[in-house]
Order: structure tokens, then sequence, then C-alpha cells
């Protein structure tokens, strides 16, 4: 199946639309530090993290299981207030989360009892649109994930990776200017993941929103990334920054590729050092 | 090109080969066999249910009958036949509409009173810890008060006979109702309020859109324990009125010795009883299809 099949990535009329909708969002992350106390003493997830995004990017921050990846995710999208530094988004401190800011859970969060073509629309309704304009816009972007079949269904009656698309749509339709997505394809088989991972390519250069990506897989964040953010075992640390030069649009073909193996090969590295070292913390 | 064993049984029989190339007459239409089979299943169970019955009102007769004295004594047990006359009798005399018609709707009032307060309340404590520190001492002292002991403090603070009753009833509906909905509210995901969140959704969208939803099948369960015992209640309110009421009809008939009449009493509190239980459970049954049918026992 081609990602045309997958999702329909839009003519070029309703690109240009959407395109002006969205203007890709600058992240500043300065000397941010993240602790929790907990029954075991302070816990330091995130220590003296600091990161420039520059607006339209599509950063994946990749780091061994535990090592923070999420909660500073969680800081950017303002469900978690750092301890000491800031988070700005475009010039402004991020305090509490907002429809500026799409999230994409791991497992998905999709609204039980509302239909698909609710759950996305939920989120046009509560930024003041009428319920007619809110579904109507709910069904453009159902239809550019491909399940616009769906619309009527409830999340229980979709496949995993379904509902991870109406993930993305509801997070999209708020034409986001970042898009924040933790992990979002880890619960997935690898199949579906590949085809989740090219659509989201296709999605976000039709759409041009910054995207900061969570995962733990070397092979998706080097796919994926334009820019790799290596995280350090636990306190999580920013321990490299590598920059992937691939060509886009990317396809399949590209994993084989000389430059993405070295790519990869600097990041297993890095992961590997740190997951020993979060495997001796835990063990030792 | 060895060929898999499994493929090359249909070559050494022709019937089984045939029976793969065609499919099996009916097979064309499984739905409606699968409702069938459905139909027939509901069908053989309600059959088991009113069999279950016949049995227990056969048993009934021949125990009174008889006189049977033996641990349980039936002696001065009115049978089936003599309590179906006397229900046939008192179907034919309009007081007994009337005694019917004044429980019902007190038990409609009450009812309704315990669920907006009920999941109101229910809801606040769910959602905000203050409420619940303030409220749950209160909760937990007067839960255990059964119906009977308001009596009393009911006629005294409550300006007429028919709030007294109303107060009575809903105070066995309004407990359970308010417990599931704190349980209920209590267990709504993380996730799903910070993906509110995330999507614009301030207070009150969320205590809308996410909380109460997700506490629907608590508080819908809460609904139809509530039910059943207001009408358990109801009898008690019953006891204060001097005039009408199927709770009245039926402490009066135990004044008066009426034993026929106080097993039609009974039998009509447990069935009306029942058929509103019932009634709760299909009016709220539209609020919970999301379900699907993941919930619930297996087949």
């Amino acid at each position: 199946m081609s990602v045309g099949t997958l999702m329909r990535v839009p003519t070029s009329v309703n690109s240009r639309a959407l395109r002006e909708c969205v203007v890709g969002g600058r992240v500043s992350v300065h000397d941010v530090s993240i602790e929790f106390s907990g029954p075991r003493g302070v816990h330091r997830a995130v220590e003296h993290a600091s990161l420039e995004i520059e607006p339209g990017e599509f950063v994946c921050l990749l780091g061994p299981t535990g090592c923070g990846k999420s909660t500073l995710l969680n800081s950017l999208a303002g469900f978690v207030r750092p301890t000491s530094g800031s988070v700005q988004i475009d010039g402004e401190e991020v305090l509490h989360p907002g429809p500026k800011r799409g999230m994409v859970f791991q497992h998905h969060s999709l609204f039980p009892w509302k239909t698909v073509r609710r759950n996305v629309a939920f989120g046009p309704m509560m930024a003041g649109l009428d319920r007619e304009q809110s579904e109507e816009r709910a069904r453009r972007f159902l239809d550019l994930v491909g399940l616009s079949a769906f619309e009527n269904h409830y999340p229980h009656m979709l496949s995993g990776g379904m509902q991870q698309r109406v993930g993305i749509a509801r997070a999209l339709a708020n034409y986001p200017s970042v898009l924040l997505m933790d992990e979002p394809f880890g619960a997935l088989d690898a199949q579906t993941r590949a085809m989740m991972q090219e659509s989201l390519l296709a999605l976000w250069s039709e759409f041009g929103n910054t995207v900061v990506f969570v995962t733990h897989d070397v092979d998706e964040a080097v796919f994926l990334g334009g820019r790799v953010i290596v995280m350090s075992a636990s306190p999580g640390r920013l321990i490299a920054d590598i920059r992937v030069p691939l060509p886009r649009p990317r396809d399949p073909a590209v994993l084989t590729a000389p430059e993405f193996i070295e790519i990869k090969r600097r990041c297993l590295g890095l992961i590997r050092e740190e997951t020993l070292k979060a495997f001796a913390q835990t063990n030792g | 090109m060895p060929t898999p064993q499994i493929l090359q049984a249909d070559s050494f029989d022709p019937a089984l080969a045939a029976s793969r190339a065609a499919p099996a007459p009916g097979a064309r239409r499984p739905g409606t066999a699968a409702r069938l089979l459905r139909l027939r299943h509901l069908g053989g169970r309600y059959l088991l249910r009113l069999a279950s019955i016949a049995v227990g009102v056969i048993a009934w007769q021949l125990l009174s009958s008889h006189g049977v004295d033996f641990i349980l004594n039936f002696q001065n047990l009115p049978g089936p036949i003599e309590v179906w006359h006397v229900f046939a009798q008192l179907l034919g005399q309009h007081v007994f509409y009337i005694d019917v018609a004044y429980s019902l709707r007190r038990i409609a009032i009450a009812f309704l009173l315990a669920t907006v307060l009920g999941v109101g309340i229910g809801a606040l404590m769910g959602r905000f810890r203050v409420v619940q520190d303030l409220v749950t001492p209160y909760v937990e002292v007067l839960r255990p008060i059964p119906a009977v002991a308001w009596i009393p403090l009911a006629i005294l603070m409550l300006p007429t006979e028919e709030s007294s009753i109303v107060f009575i009833t809903f105070l066995g509906a309004f407990f359970p109702i308010l417990i599931n909905t704190v349980v209920g509210v209590g267990q709504t995901p993380r996730n799903l309020v910070l993906a509110a969140r995330s999507l614009g959704a301030g207070n009150a969208a969320i205590l809308w859109h996410v909380v109460l939803p997700s506490a629907l099948p608590a508080i819908t369960a809460g609904l139809a324990v509530g039910m059943g015992v207001a009408w358990f209640s109801l009898l008690a309110g019953e006891m204060i009125s001097g005039q009408y009421g199927i709770g009245y009809f039926t402490w009066n008939a135990y004044s008066l010795v009426e034993y026929p009449q106080i097993i039609v009493g009974m039998l009509c509190i447990g069935g009306l009883g029942t058929l509103s239980t019932h009634l709760v459970r299909l009016a709220t049954r539209p609020l919970l299809r999301w379900q699907g049918d993941k919930v619930g026992p297996a087949p």
C-alpha cells in the first residue's frame, strides 16, 4: 500500500488552504530541570536541558526507557512545570496545556464515549466553533488520515493504528503550531508502524508545523527526524544533537542508505552506553 | 515440489474436496442464522425463568393447602389462588389504583431528587478533595441508618406528611447513587483529562465531556440500585401516611390481619420495583452504547 491510500495526501488546493492556517512554532527550552518528590525522596527526571527548535523542524527525542524524555515533552505540553529553567514557545512561557500545542499520546487517549468524528471535532468545539463547523472540520481531517468511512464508529471498534490516526487528526484539527508526540507508534506492530511513519511525514510536509517526537527506537528517530536529540540515562540530560541530512521526502529505501546507517551507528553507540548505565542503575 | 500433507487429503476424499469447493447451504447468510440461534437461546432462557416461577407457585399452593408446618409454618398462609382472587377483586376497585398512583408519584419525585443531588454532590466530591473531606463524614454516619429510623425526625422536621414520605424514599435512593458517582468520577483516566486540556477544554467542559461520561457506567449502576432501595424505603415512608400508597395498603392490611392483602401488597411492591428498575436500565442503555460488547459477561 502506498502512502497515498493510507492517508490521502490533500491536493495542492487543499494543502494551500491548510498552510495558511499553520505556522510552525519556535520552541526554546532553557536550562530546564524537572524534579518529582516521591516516596524515596526527590527524583530528578530532567537535568539542565537546553534546546532550540526552529519553526517547522521535525525533532526526535531519543533515549533509553525511563530517561525522562516523556517528562521533558510533558513540560513542552504544559502538563508538568519545570522545577527550574523555562520553556517558551514563540517567545511565550508555557504555563498551562493549550490548543496551540497538539499532543498525541503513546496509548490512544480518544474519548471512548464519543464517535470518531466527535473526537476530532472536540478541539474546534472548545475553540468556540459551533457544532456544524466543528464537525465539518473533523470530516476534513478524517479525510486527511483516510478514515472518513469510520466517522460514526466508536474508538473501541478501530484497530490500534486507526486509533492513533484519529489521535493525530484530533491533535491537528486545532491547527497547532507545535505537534508533540509521545511514542505514538510504540504499541503498534512493525508493519503498521512503518506505514504510520511514512504517513506522518506526508502530513507534516503538508502542514509544516514543528514536531517534537519522543521515541526509544533508533530507526524511527533517524527515519523521521531532521534532528535527533539523544538523552542520557536518568537523570535525563541532552548528550547529543545529531543532524540528519537525508533528503526528503523519505521512503523506506532510505533505511539502507549508507548515510542513514552511519547516523544510526552513532545513535546506537550513544544509546547503548546510556542503556547500560540505566541497566546498572536499576539493577545495581 | 513436495506438497503439504493437509492439502493432499482432499484428493483421497472426494466428499471432503466437494465440501471445500462449495459453501455449505445456509452459510450464505450467517447473519440470519446467528440471529435465529440467539433468539432461540433467549427464548429458551425466558422459558426457563417462567418454569422456575411456575414451580415456585405450585409449591406455594401445595404447602399452604396442606398446611405444612415444618420449620416454616404455612397453616395460616393464603395460597396463590386465594391471593389471586383478592388481587382480581382489588383491580376492580379504583382505590387500589389511587394507592398505586400515589406510590408511583412519590417514587418519581424522590428518585429524581436523589438523581440530581446524588450525581451533583457525588461529582463534586469525586472532583474536589475539599468537598470530599467535608461531606464524607456525614455520608459515613448517615448512610447505615435504616429508613424506618428516620420516621420520627421526618415527621418532626418536614412541613407535610407527603414531604416526609418523599424524604424517606429519597434517602433510600440517594446514597447508592451518591456513592457510585463518587467512585465513577474518581476513576476518570488521567490521560483523557490531559488530552482534553491540551485540546483547549476548561474545567466545566472537562466535567461535562470527560468526567461525567467516564463515570456513567458506575452512575447508571447506582441508579438501578437506588431505584430498588427507593421502593424498599417507600414502605417505611408510607407507614406515616394515614391514607394512600401501596406501602400504606400493605401496612394497613397487616394491622387488619388481612393476609391475602398483605401478600398482594408485597408482590405489588416487588413487581413495581422490578419494573421501574428495568425502566431505569432501559433509559440509560443508549447512553452506554459506546461501550460496545467488550463489556459484560463472556458468552
